[in-house]
């Protein structure tokens, strides 16, 4: 370790700022394979540890009654650049742990929904989520062998999706592919923003 | 140190021993909320007077280059809360800096400035 104060501390102004993907969907969909597709460093986990309002507690005075529980989330990386420095994560499928999904949305700049055409209604719940909460999200058709193939707009109308929300069809195996769900996203966020009219608002105004 | 159950309540004796400063204080508790799971820290190489243990060597070792917070959780296999705790303490003797999230907006999606979407959409667009 350096051994002093002759060392000056390193501004935090060099540091890169971290943003957050979310990749979510129905259990087996592909998440945990599409973050480690994309991912430049060996796949890894981290424990949330959340607090959730849990039912059995009913003592008001102490933190030591709320019930923790802890949820494993898969999570890559991607370097883009001095400045940015892109992270994924793969939310938990179950869904049990959703009522954390606030915790875990939080500061997110949007979403990929993962969608499996033999059980597209495993993603339903995804969607919902993240059109309550006004979190930008893009449907990525993951498209498994022996899987029947749909159209873009077929699996529009199984969502229900607005006519706003990016379908693209994907293999959650190939980097490329994964690249292009995430420029999908990306494009769908700077598309919404100037149709919205805020590139204009002063920053302080933004939502 | 042993991981944590994932699905589990928080049993494992190591983490207990660790969790314990997290709960104990609300002071502590709110002084760990600017770490997220994306917040980029980096030891300065800067010697703190605290008393400080084994964990938050640990951290530091970790953090030599620039790293974020879910990795440092990831790779000391303790829940990120934890080492938002270690981290928050290293942060006040200026031993570890931290750098900024894009506008935090809690419970509500941020809106990014389009200056940040069309820099990582160029540099995605480099790594097809
Ligand atoms: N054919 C095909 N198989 C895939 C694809 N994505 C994932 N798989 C496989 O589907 C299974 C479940 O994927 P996984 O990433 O663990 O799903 P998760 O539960 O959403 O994390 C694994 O055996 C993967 O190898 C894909 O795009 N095409
Ligand atoms: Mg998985």
């Amino acid at each position: 370790m350096p051994s002093s104060n002759d060392c000056d501390p390193l501004p935090a102004e060099a540091l890169p700022v971290g943003i957050k993907v979310l990749i979510a969907g129905g259990f087996g969909v592909g998440k945990t394979t599409f973050v480690n597709t994309l991912s430049e460093i060996e796949p890894l986990s981290t424990e949330e540890m959340l607090t959730a309002v849990s039912a059995a507690t009913d003592r008001l005075d102490g933190v030591e009654d709320k019930a923790t529980t802890t949820v494993a989330l898969d999570f890559g990386r991607i370097t883009l650049g001095p400045a940015h420095v892109l992270y994924l994560f793969g939310t938990p499928g179950q869904e049990r742990f959703w009522f954390m999904w606030d915790e875990l949305s939080e500061g997110a700049l949007g979403a990929v929904v993962l969608a499996d055409t033999r059980r597209l209604e495993h993603s339903f719940a995804a969607v919902d989520f993240f059109e309550r909460r006004g979190i930008p999200f893009v449907v990525a058709v993951n498209e498994f062998d022996g899987a029947h193939r749909y159209h873009a707009e077929e699996v529009r109308t199984a969502l229900d999706l607005r006519q706003e929300v990016p379908v693209a069809l994907c293999d959650a195996r190939v980097q490329s592919s994964g690249i292009r769900v995430l420029l999908e996203l990306i494009q769908h966020l700077i598309t919404t923003r100037s149709s919205h009219g805020s590139d204009t608002a002063p920053p302080l105004l933004r939502a | 140190m042993s991981p944590v159950l994932p699905d589990g309540p928080l049993i494992n004796e190591a983490v207990g021993r660790l969790v314990r400063p997290y709960t104990v204080s609300d002071g502590r508790t709110r002084a760990t909320s600017h770490f997220t799971l994306v917040t980029v820290v980096r030891a300065t190489g800067v010697q703190t007077q605290g008393a400080f243990g084994l964990e938050h060597a640990q951290v530091l070792a970790l953090c030599e280059s620039p790293v974020s917070v879910a990795e440092v959780a990831a790779r000391m296999q303790v829940p990120a809360a934890v080492v938002k705790v270690l981290l928050s303490d290293l942060a006040e003797g200026g031993a570890v800096v931290a750098g900024d999230a894009p506008p935090p907006s809690p419970g509500h999606y941020a809106r990014p400035d389009r200056d940040l979407l069309e820099a990582v959409r160029d540099a995605l667009l480099k790594r097809l």
